[in-house]
C-alpha cells in the first residue's frame, strides 16, 4: 500500500462501471408493466453497474482512507473512542437477532425482549435510576425525549405554561440548547465560575418559577467532576424544576457514583460511547432514557415488562407516555452489542473501567502540563483540556495547527475549540483500552509539535503534509455546495 | 481604522446610509473581518416589516453565525439580490458592493439611536482589547 | 475488560500523577459516593459469554423457524455477502463523524456517494448524510417545512405509516403544533377530494403522503391536488418507507414532491428487531439551507486535489445551537454505508430486477391468496409489493394470524391494531426471497383456517 499522500484518488463510483457488467444476484421478475399502470413507473434509472471485484476494491480503498479506532489512537474528547470487542458484533450477527421482524409476536422474540430487559435493569443499576427506554436512536435523541417527559410531568401538574426555561451551562453541549429548543424551551445559559464548575449562586440566580429543566453533565465537559452537584440539585428541585445528566461523560462514573444518587431526575447514555458499540463513521448510535421513580409514567414506549409467569413484553399502553421517538422500538443490535459488553465486564469489571479511563486522563495530563497549558490544574476524570492560547501568542501556531500536525504523525487530533470557553482549547481523552506505552508516544509527539512550533512554526503550520490530501477550502466548499455527483452535460 | 464618516452605525455592528426616508444597511468591515469568509447571508424578504433592532435575517461565515439586527425599522423595499451567488462581496466591500437591504424608514427618528462613526470607533476600538 | 494495564504500568502510571491509588484518584465527595458493588453479575470469559447470549439468539424462533409475510414498513431482502464482508472493515466500523477530513477522505467519499443515490433515486436535488429512521425522517422534513413556511400546522394522510405520524405526533407535542388527517379513499388511496377547500385558509405548513402508502398502494396526488398544494404554496412531502420502490416506480420529485424523506433499511441494513435503520431526506435546491444533519461536499484542498469535507455546518447544533435546524447530531453512517455498497453491489440493473421481483412475488402472493373463498382484496389500487387482504367475514384477522402461527407461518400484521374498521384486514408482504413453496404453505394454510372458522361460525 503506497503511503497516504502518494494515493491516487478515487473515483466515484459513478464515474466507473459499464452497462452489461453486472452482478446476477436475482432473476429477472416480469416485466412491471404486467401489474403496474406506465405512469406510476420511472422512466431510467441510471445507477451505474459494476462487477463485484471492482465494488470491493473501491470501498476497500476508500476504507484504507478512513482513520479509525483499529488503525491508530483516537484521544477525540468527549466521543469516548474506546476499543469495540469484535465478540459484540459476533453476538449482533446471529441469525436469532439479525432476522428478527420488529412485528414478530412477543411469544416468538422472547430472547430479543430479555436481552432489552436485562440491559435496561442494567444501566437503571449502574446509573441508579428507577428505568430507562431504549426507545430513542442517539443521544440527542434521548435528550429531545428527556425534555419532552419534562414538558409531559409539568403539564399534568399544570405548571406547563409557566415552566418554560432551560438552563444549561456554558460548557454543556451544542445538542442541550438545540434540544430545548425543539420542545420550545427557552435556553438560559450559566456561566461557568473560575474552578470550571458551576457556582450554586449563580445558579441561583438563574432559578425561577419558569425554570422548567437544568441540564448538566457530571463529569462536565472540562473533566471535571462538579463537587457541589448534591446542593446544585437541592437548589434545582427547591425551585420546583427537574434535573437532566447529559450521560455523555459517564465513562468516568461507572461504579464510583450515581446520576440518580446525585439527585437527577432524568438522562441519557450514548451506548456508543461508555458501553462501547462501533462509532461506524458517526452512527448508528443508542441512546436510552432513563428518570426517576416520579417519571416512570411519561417514558417513550415501547418499554419491555416482565410477567409473573416470567415471559417478557413490549408494553406500548401507558397513557401518560410521551409516545414514540422512532420508527421501531429501539437500535436493538446495539442493544445486544451493550449487553454482550456488560456481561463481559461484570460490575467490578465497570467499575475498573472507569478508574483506568480516570488514570489514563489523569497520566497524560501529568505530562502534557508540562510543554502545554492546562487551565485546570487538578485531578481530572476521563478527559481534560489544554490550551495552544500561549503558544499561539508566542508563534502563531493554533490548536488546529496542532491537531493537522497529530495528524501527519498518525494521530487523530483530540475534540478542538470545545468547551468554548477555553480559548484554543484541545480537548483530550484517551480512554481505558490504550496501553502505557501508546500514551507515552502520545505525549511524546505532542511535545516534539510544540517545540518544532517554537523553533520552525512553518512546519507546523503546513500541516498535513503525510495525509492523502492537504487542509481543504471548506469557504469553497460552503460558498458554491457540490453536495452530490452529476453527470456531465452533453 | 477609521469608520466612513456619513454613515450611522449600531452596536450591533450594521451600519445605515439615510437618503431622505430611505436607509440602506450593511455590516460594517470590523464585522465582516471578524466573522471571516462569509458563505451566506439571509436576507429579510422584501415587503417585510422589520422593527428597529429586531432581529431580521442570518449572517454565516464557515464556522460561526451571527444575527443580524436591522438598525432601523420600516419595510424592506429591495435586498442585495447579488449576495445570493456572491457572499464573498460582504467580505470583500462590505460598505459598498456588499450592502444587505434597502428600508423604507417608518420613522425616521429612531436614527437618533444610532452611533457615529467616532462613536462607533470608539466601540470598535474597546472591542478588540 | 480490554484494558491492557499490567499492575506495574498501574503503580508507574500512579507515581507519574502523584496519587497513591485508584480509589484515591477517583474518589468523589462522601455524599455521593457509591458505598456498594455494582449489581451486575461477575464477569464472564468470552466462550461462555458467547454462549449466554447464543442462548438469548435462539430464543427467537420468529426470526429462523416461520415462513414471514411480514413487512409493514421493515422489509425482508436478500443481501449479497460482498457487502457485509466490506462494510465490517474495522476502519469504517470504528472511525467516528469525519470532523477531521484529511484522514476520512474514504468515508466522506462513501457519504457522498449516498447523498448521490438517494437523489438519483428520489429525482431531488440534494440529501443529507441520513437520520435514524423513516418515522424521525418525516419528522425532520416536517420542521423543514414549517420553517419554510413559517406556518404551524401539518396535513398528514393517514394512510401514512402509524408508526410515522404518531412520532410526527410526538415531536408536534414538543413544537406545540396540530397535525390533522386526510381520509383514505374506497381504493386505499388517500382521499384528495376535499384537498382544496383544507389548503384554502394556507394553515398548513405542509401535505404528506406516502407512496406506496401503507396499505402497499401506490398513491401519488392528482395534477389538481398537486395544483391545490402549489397555489396554496404548501410543501408537498413525499414518505417512501420501502426504499427499494424507488427503483421502479416514479421518484418523488417527478410529482412535484419538495421533500422525500424514508427509510432505506431495505438496502442491505438486517431486521434486527427494528433497528438501527437508515433514514434519508432528500429536496430541492430552495430548501438546502433547511436541510438537518449532516452534509458533505466536495471541494478541493491546498494541493490541488479534489477533497471531501463536512460542510454547510453553520445549520448544525454544535454552531447554531438553538437556531439550529435540528438537534441531531450522531446519524446512521453506518446504515448509510452498508446502503451504499449495497446499491454499488447491485448496480442499476441488479436493482432494477429485484424490484420487478418484489412487484411479480406481492401480485402472484394476492392471485393465490384471493383464489381461496371468502380472501380478497381490501383495496383496488395497484401494489409495490404488500397489500391488505380480508379474511372472510366467519372470522377476524387475529384468529387467522394465531392460525397460522400454530402453522409455522407470520402471516403478516394485523391492521385492526390501527384501523378499526380495518379489524379484519391483514397486510400481507412479499419480497424476493418468497418462494413458491411459502405462497403454497400459506395458501393451504389459509384454506383450512378458513374451514375451520366457517364450520365454528355455523355451529
Amino acid at each position: 500500500m503506497p503511503a497516504a499522500s502518494e494515493m491516487r484518488p478515487e473515483p466515484l463510483i459513478f464515474e466507473t462501471g459499464q452497462p452489461g457488467r453486472a452482478n446476477t444476484y436475482f432473476r429477472d421478475g416480469a416485466p412491471l408493466d404486467e401489474f403496474l399502470p406506465e405512469t406510476a413507473l420511472r422512466a431510467g434509472l441510471p445507477l451505474p453497474d459494476n462487477s463485484e471485484l471492482d465494488v470491493v476494491r473501491h470501498f476497500t480503498r476508500l476504507s484504507q482512507r478512513t482513520f479509525s479506532i483499529d488503525t491508530g489512537f483516537y484521544p477525540l474528547g468527549s466521543c469516548t473512542m474506546k476499543y469495540n470487542p469484535r465478540i459484540n458484533e459476533a453476538m449482533a450477527a446471529q441469525p436469532g437477532f439479525r432476522d428478527l421482524h420488529p412485528f414478530a409476536p412477543d411469544a416468538l422474540a422472547q430472547g430479543a425482549l430479555q436481552v432489552m430487559y436485562e440491559l435496561e435493569r442494567s444501566l437503571s443499576a449502574i446509573f441508579g435510576m428507577a428505568q430507562f427506554s431504549l426507545n430513542p436512536a442517539a443521544g440527542a435523541h434521548a435528550e429531545l425525549a428527556a425534555l419532552l417527559i419534562a414538558k409531559a410531568y409539568f403539564r399534568k401538574r399544570d405548571e406547563g405554561r409557566e415552566r418554560t426555561t432551560v438552563i444549561v451551562p456554558d460548557t454543556a453541549h451544542g445538542t442541550n440548547p438545540a434540544s430545548a429548543a425543539m420542545v420550545g424551551y427557552k435556553v438560559v445559559s450559566l456561566k461557568s465560575y473560575a474552578r470550571g464548575r458551576v457556582g450554586i449562586d449563580e445558579l441561583k440566580a438563574a432559578l425561577g418559577p419558569d425554570t422548567a429543566v437544568c441540564m448538566m453533565t457530571n463529569p462536565n465537559t472540562l473533566g471535571l467532576f462538579e463537587d457541589h452537584i448534591l446542593e446544585l440539585t437541592e437548589a434545582v428541585h427547591a425551585a420546583g424544576g427537574l434535573m437532566y445528566y447529559d450521560g455523555a461523560n459517564a465513562n468516568a462514573l461507572m461504579g464510583n457514583s450515581r446520576p440518580g444518587d446525585m439527585g437527577f431526575d432524568l438522562m441519557h447514555l450514548n451506548l456508543h460511547k461508555t458501553f462501547s458499540i462501533p462509532h461506524g463513521g458517526g452512527g448508528a448510535g443508542a441512546g436510552p432514557v432513563g428518570v426517576s421513580a416520579r417519571l416512570i409514567e411519561f417514558l417513550p414506549v415501547p418499554v419491555v415488562t416482565r410477567d409473573d409467569a416470567g415471559a417478557f413484553h413490549l408494553e406500548f399502553d401507558r397513557p401518560d407516555s410521551i409516545g414514540s421517538m422512532r420508527s421501531f422500538w429501539s437500535n436493538f443490535s446495539h442493544i445486544v452489542r451493550a449487553l454482550t459488553y456488560v456481561y463481559a465486564n461484570g460490575g467490578e469489571g465497570l467499575t475498573r473501567i472507569s478508574q483506568l479511563a480516570v488514570l489514563n486522563a489523569n497520566y497524560v495530563r501529568a505530562q502534557v502540563k508540562s510543554f502545554l497549558d492546562t487551565p485546570y490544574d487538578e485531578t481530572c476524570r476521563h478527559e481534560f483540556v489544554a490550551s495552544a492560547q500561549e503558544l499561539k501568542r508566542e508563534t502563531g501556531v493554533r490548536a488546529l495547527d496542532i491537531a493537522k500536525a497529530l495528524l501527519d504523525r498518525g494521530y487523530h487530533a483530540p475534540t478542538i475549540y470545545f468547551p468554548l470557553l477555553v480559548p484554543e482549547c484541545l480537548m483530550i481523552e484517551p480512554t481505558e483500552t490504550e496501553s502505557k506505552e501508546t500514551l507515552d508516544a502520545f505525549v511524546a509527539s505532542l511535545r516534539e509539535i510544540v517545540e518544532t512550533a517554537k523553533s520552525d512554526p512553518q512546519k507546523i503550520l503546513d500541516a498535513p503534509v503525510n495525509t492523502i490530501v492537504g487542509r481543504i477550502d471548506e469557504t469553497r466548499a460552503a460558498r458554491q455546495p457540490d453536495l452530490r455527483w452529476e453527470p456531465a452535460k452533453v | 481604522m477609521a469608520q466612513p464618516q456619513g454613515l450611522l452605525y449600531s452596536k450591533e455592528h450594521e451600519w445605515l446610509k439615510l437618503d431622505g426616508d430611505v436607509g440602506t444597511v450593511g455590516i460594517t468591515d470590523y464585522a465582516q473581518n471578524s466573522l471571516g469568509d462569509i458563505v451566506y447571508v439571509e436576507l429579510p424578504r422584501a415587503g417585510s416589516g422589520i422593527k428597529q433592532f429586531g432581529s431580521v435575517g442570518v449572517v454565516e461565515s464557515v464556522k460561526a453565525v451571527s444575527d443580524l439586527f436591522t438598525p432601523i425599522g420600516g419595510e424592506v423595499t429591495e435586498v442585495n439580490r447579488a449576495l445570493e451567488g456572491d457572499p464573498s462581496l460582504v467580505n470583500r466591500d462590505a460598505f459598498g458592493e456588499g450592502w444587505l437591504y434597502k428600508v423604507k424608514i417608518a420613522n425616521v427618528a429612531e436614527k437618533d439611536a444610532l452611533l457615529g462613526p467616532a462613536e462607533y470607533e470608539t466601540l470598535v476600538a474597546e472591542g478588540a482589547h | 475488560m480490554y484494558a491492557p494495564h499490567t499492575d506495574a504500568d498501574i503503580a508507574a502510571m500512579l507515581a507519574t500523577v502523584g496519587v497513591s491509588s485508584l480509589e484515591e484518584l477517583v474518589r468523589v465527595p462522601d455524599a455521593v459516593a457509591l458505598k456498594t458493588p455494582l449489581e451486575i453479575p461477575p464477569a464472564l470469559p468470552e466462550l461462555e459469554l458467547g454462549r449466554k447470549i447464543a442462548a438469548y439468539a435462539a430464543r427467537n424462533s420468529g426470526a429462523t423457524e416461520y415462513a414471514s409475510f411480514l413487512g409493514a414498513g421493515s422489509y425482508r431482502h436478500y443481501c449479497p455477502p460482498v457487502v457485509m464482508s466490506l462494510a465490517m472493515r474495522g476502519e469504517f466500523l470504528t472511525a467516528y463523524t469525519p470532523y477531521q477530513a484529511e484522514v476520512s477522505q474514504g468515508y466522506l467519499q462513501v457519504i457522498y456517494e449516498w447523498q448521490t443515490y438517494i437523489c438519483m433515486l428520489t429525482g431531488l436535488d440534494l440529501a443529507n448524510a441520513s437520520v435514524y429512521d423513516g418515522a424521525t425522517a418525516l419528522a425532520e422534513g416536517a420542521i423543514m417545512a414549517l420553517n419554510a413556511t413559517g406556518r404551524h400546522a401539518l396535513l398528514v394522510s393517514s394512510a401514512v405509516h402509524p408508526n410515522y405520524r404518531a412520532v410526527l405526533k410526538t415531536y408536534a407535542r414538543g413544537l406545540e403544533l396540530d397535525v390533522d388527517e386526510l381520509p383514505l379513499a374506497s381504493d386505499g388511496t388517500t382521499d384528495l377530494s376535499t384537498l382544496e377547500a383544507r389548503l384554502a385558509d394556507k394553515r398548513y405548513a405542509a401535505v404528506v403522503l406516502q407512496s406506496p402508502n401503507f396499505f402497499g398502494c401506490i398513491d401519488v396526488p392528482s395534477p389538481s391536488a398537486r395544483a391545490a398544494i402549489e397555489a396554496t404554496g404548501t410543501v408537498p412531502i413525499a414518505v417512501v418507507a420501502e426504499a427499494l420502490s424507488l427503483a421502479a416506480l416514479a421518484p418523488p420529485g417527478e410529482w412535484g414532491a419538495q421533500i422525500a424523506v424514508g427509510e432505506a433499511q431495505s438496502f442491505g441494513n438486517p431486521l434486527a428487531y427494528g433497528g438501527p435503520y437508515v433514514g434519508f431526506v432528500a429536496t430541492t435546491k430552495e430548501h438546502m439551507r433547511r436541510i438537518p444533519g449532516r452534509l458533505v461536499g466536495r471541494s478541493v484542498d491546498n494541493r490541488g486535489n479534489l477533497a471531501y469535507t463536512l460542510t454547510l455546518q453553520a445549520r448544525e447544533q454544535h454552531i447554531r445551537r438553538e437556531k439550529a435546524t435540528s438537534n441531531i447530531c450522531t446519524n446512521q453512517a453506518h446504515c448509510a454505508l452498508v446502503a451504499t455498497i449495497y446499491l454499488a453491489a447491485l448496480g442499476g440493473t441488479g436493482l432494477r430486477s429485484v424490484a420487478a421481483l418484489n412487484v411479480e412475488r406481492a401480485n402472484t402472493l394476492m392471485k393465490r391468496v384471493t383464489a381461496i373463498a371468502g380472501f380478497s382484496r381490501a383495496f383496488a389500487s395497484p401494489i409495490f409489493n404488500e397489500a391488505a387482504v380480508r379474511v372472510p367475514a366467519s372470522t377476524t384477522a387475529a384468529r387467522v394470524l394465531a392460525g397460522l402461527q400454530e402453522r409455522k407461518i407470520l402471516g403478516g400484521v394485523d391492521l385492526g391494531r390501527w384501523y378499526e374498521p380495518l379489524a379484519d384486514c391483514i397486510l400481507m408482504n412479499a419480497t424476493e426471497l418468497t418462494t413458491p413453496a411459502d405462497i403454497d404453505a400459506l395458501c393451504a394454510a389459509l384454506t383450512a383456517i378458513a374451514k375451520e372458522h366457517d364450520v365454528a361460525g355455523r355451529v
